[in-house]
């Protein structure tokens, strides 16, 4: 590896530090984890490095909190409905009808972003019947309308986040 | 794709991560009453069947500094959008390219990408260099970046996967 040791990668927040071999198993590895009897040796083999260090600096990593886990990443949505949502809420109700959104156990993801339809979900149920009715009861309880953007066509393939920049 | 009681034990003991240890599949399969070699063929057709869509690290983004997330969304011609999304999609910063329904009048736009980065401006600029790159300038745009999460439910699929096995 021809990078220098250590690279900041976060220049807005406290930087983090990270070796060489962080960054690539951060870059490398998010997809086609070896699938054999010694996979961290395997990776220690193509890297140039012992499986003890591969080990390592995974645990550290996690410890650190930059990693979740090694393991699988599975497929959301394959039962189920879904749909993206969107509201325009007045800036001084913003709150309540988020909370009023969140309180939903059907929502996973309510954010709020810049724009005149400013708060934005995503509600998950186990038919599409039940996630209308979930914006319904939205609609209802906030006087406000809501959009239903369901995906209509994915042309992403998932190969990890990428730390592009 | 069926799912065998083994196959859902194996989803709920892997959930939280592989052991760091040297021999992981031995572990599992030790926890499991099965073999090193059956936890990794159930693992192989896990991907396969497109139940797991990747295995490996899962970076917590915003803990390496990625807190810049900016939705944008286009009008597309409908007769330009398999074009453009692909395009889009195959872009290195883009982590999601999704076609929705328009909700005439209030909401024009028909696709949704995700970009996510460590400062707006690098996003920013890394949009205005696809844009320019591909000829995109004529396609009316936004640009949403995220303010307040005021709720993002912890990523646990295992309950879908086993669900699903009934279904």
């Amino acid at each position: 590896m021809t990078e220098p040791a250590t690279t900041a990668v976060d220049i807005l927040h406290a930087p983090v530090l990270l070796s060489a071999l962080e960054k690539c198993l951060l870059n490398e590895y998010q997809r086609g984890f070896p699938l054999c009897a010694s996979p961290y040796a395997e990776i220690g083999r193509q890297l140039g490095v012992s499986e003890t260090e591969v080990i390592d600096t995974l645990r550290s990593l996690q410890q650190r909190g930059l990693i979740s886990r090694v393991g699988p990443v599975f497929n959301p949505n394959r039962a189920g409905a879904s749909t993206l949502a969107a509201m325009a809420v007045p800036e001084a109700r913003l709150d309540a009808v988020a909370a009023l959104v969140s309180a939903c156990a059907e929502v996973n993801h309510n954010y709020e972003r810049e724009h005149h339809f400013n708060l934005w979900f995503v509600v998950t149920a186990p038919d599409a019947a039940r996630v209308r009715a979930v914006l319904d009861e939205i609609e209802t309880q906030s006087g406000i309308t809501v959009l239903d953007l369901p995906l209509e066509r994915s042309f992403y393939i998932d190969l990890g986040f990428p730390l592009w920049c | 794709m069926v799912l065998s009681e083994t196959d859902r034990k194996l989803i709920a003991s892997i959930q939280d991560g592989l052991p760091l240890v040297s021999h992981p599949y031995a572990a599992l399969a030790a926890g499991l009453g099965t073999t090193e070699a059956d936890v990794i063929e159930r693992l192989q057709r896990l991907q396969d069947d497109g139940m797991v869509k990747r295995m490996g690290v899962v970076v917590k983004h915003r803990a390496l500094g990625y807190h810049a997330n900016a939705m944008v969304v286009w009008d597309i011609p409908d007769d330009a959008i398999d074009r453009v999304g692909k395009l889009l999609a195959a872009q290195e910063c883009v982590t999601l390219c999704y076609q929705r329904p328009r909700c005439l009048p209030d909401w024009p736009y028909n696709l949704f990408c995700m970009i996510h980065g460590r400062e707006r401006t690098a996003v920013l600029r890394r949009l205005a260099q696809i844009i320019d790159a591909n000829d995109l300038g004529d396609i009316p745009r936004e640009v949403l970046f995220s303010l307040r999460s005021f709720k993002q439910r912890g990523a646990r699929y295992a309950a879908r996967p086993v669900r699903a096995a009934h279904g």
